[in-house]
């Protein structure tokens, strides 16, 4: 499962876990994510601007 | 270094080669302990509570409305700068101690309730002089003020839970539910732009502002948590909308202190809690007046940079409200812990601290006067890149905008 990371505040988006908190369940690929979808974290970076980084 | 530290660094312009002279230097060991500076607000409600309740003094109840806009403007006036801005190094350092600073935030947020129900307390079974009330109302206001301070400092650390249960704890004693939520996805993510109602216009004055921002927020903050609960497939009105759990904590409290305190307990918390959010008001109105993201070619507005907010860096009112006014930094990196704050020598400053400039704004024609003047020469006297009130672009143009006459002769021509 990909990852990406919010490239100011480091939060990784992880497929398998999706953001419950934000609504958006586990296993919710990163293509089903919308455009406008902002870092749950800091909320200054939104989809276009996270970086892929490799699953560990 | 990881990656992520790598480009959390990104756009430190501060000089970190600076040598530090030894004042500085014990400065920066100390630091730490002066931020225990918050637990002194909630202190100072209890201590004029008591000493009022004991000597029937009322004026006792004056005393932290006197700290917030006479002792700090002071203070800051004679103390100024704050020399100590985190190195790559030092903040390694301070994020070992994190735990510390996040837990004189937690007891300041319970002490903070503490306080509120002693002067309530106190208001209620006194007989007081509608003077000794004022003092009263306005103390229990600056309480909130720096309650809602701490609210946001906790409320930005979204991945943990205990900080957004503390945020919340925070945000009821004043009966602001929303501010979390609308603050952290709605204000920075359109701050310094005509559509965010938390960010002030230039010409705009603090009251209009008000009328603005205090119904813009709280419905923002609504829709955005109707949204969220949606996208979980949950109703808006449920125990999990967050906005309902804080309001509960207020509801809870306010009324515990009627049934317990009387009636007259009621009245008072309710009108404190508005003039704890006008506090707010005044705050979000002096951090980014007239301050304008350009818009992009694709349509977006440019990314909010360093010299979309207003700072201060003077010692006793950074202290006294957690960096707050290293707001530059803030908005780079809203994660950020207060203590990590640093200073952006080349953003634009406001000549006093928080407070000063909050009296200030209560004053439009002062405000404008020492203000305005400021806001042009960010835009390099270019009044197109300026966020303005639309009801007075016409003025503000004939008055400042340094390329208008020819574009008007072009327009003529």
């Amino acid at each position: 499962m990909a990852q990406y990371q919010c490239p100011d505040c480091g939060y990784i988006y992880n497929e398998t876990e999706g953001c419950e908190r934000e609504g958006y369940a586990a296993g919710t690929k990163w293509e089903a994510i919308p455009e406008d979808f902002p870092c749950p974290d800091c909320f200054v970076r939104e989809k276009p601007d996270f970086v892929e980084v490799s699953s560990s | 270094m990881s990656q992520s530290h790598t480009v959390n660094l990104s756009g430190h312009k501060m000089d970190e080669n600076k040598p530090l002279n030894a004042k500085d230097k014990h400065w920066a060991a100390v630091k730490k302990y002066w931020y225990l500076i918050t637990l002194i607000v909630p202190v100072a409600i209890l201590m004029s509570a008591g000493l009022a309740y004991v000597t029937g003094q009322g004026a006792w109840m004056w005393l932290l409305a006197t700290v917030f806009w006479g002792v700090i403007p002071i203070v800051d006036a004679f103390v100024r700068e704050d020399s100590f801005n985190p190195t790559a190094e030092q903040e390694m350092e301070l994020q070992k101690e994190s735990a510390y600073y996040k837990k004189v935030l937690y007891v300041a947020t319970l002490m903070n309730w503490v306080g509120l129900v002693a002067m309530t307390y106190v208001v209620v079974s006194g007989t007081w002089s509608w003077f000794h009330i004022v003092g009263a109302f306005l103390s229990v206001g600056a309480l909130h003020a720096i309650g809602l301070t701490m609210s946001h400092e906790l409320g930005h650390k979204m991945n943990d839970k205990t900080q957004v249960l503390f945020a919340q704890i925070g945000s009821a004693c004043s009966g602001y539910a929303h501010f979390n939520i609308e603050h952290n996805k709605g204000h920075h993510k359109d701050v310094a732009t005509p559509e965010d109602p938390a960010s002030s216009k230039m010409g705009e004055n603090i009251y209009k502002f008000a009328l603005r921002e205090l119904p813009g927020a709280a419905k923002r903050g609504w829709t955005l948590e109707a949204e969220r609960l949606k996208r979980q497939n949950r109703p808006a009105f449920s125990l999990h909308n967050e906005l309902l759990q804080s309001s509960l904590i207020t509801v809870v409290g306010y009324t515990a202190m009627t049934y317990f305190f009387g009636l007259a307990a009621l009245p008072f918390l309710l009108v404190c809690a508005a003039y704890g959010w006008f506090q707010l008001t005044m705050a979000n109105y002096i951090e980014h007046y007239g301050l304008l993201r350009q818009t992009l070619e694709n349509g977006r507005y440019e990314r909010c940079q360093p010299h979309h907010s207003w700072n201060n860096n003077f010692k006793a009112s950074n202290l006294l409200t957690l960096h707050l006014q290293r707001h530059s930094d803030h908005h780079a990196h809203p994660t950020r812990a207060y203590q990590l704050l640093r200073d952006y020598a080349d953003a634009p400053q406001l000549p006093q601290g928080y407070p000063a400039m909050m009296g200030l704004a209560l004053v439009p024609a002062a405000w404008r006067y020492v203000m305005d003047e400021r806001v042009v020469d960010w835009a390099k006297g270019d009044m197109t890149k300026v966020n303005i009130d639309p009801a007075k672009r016409e003025e503000l143009f004939r008055k400042f905008h340094q390329e208008a006459d020819i574009s008007e002769e072009a327009k003529a021509a």
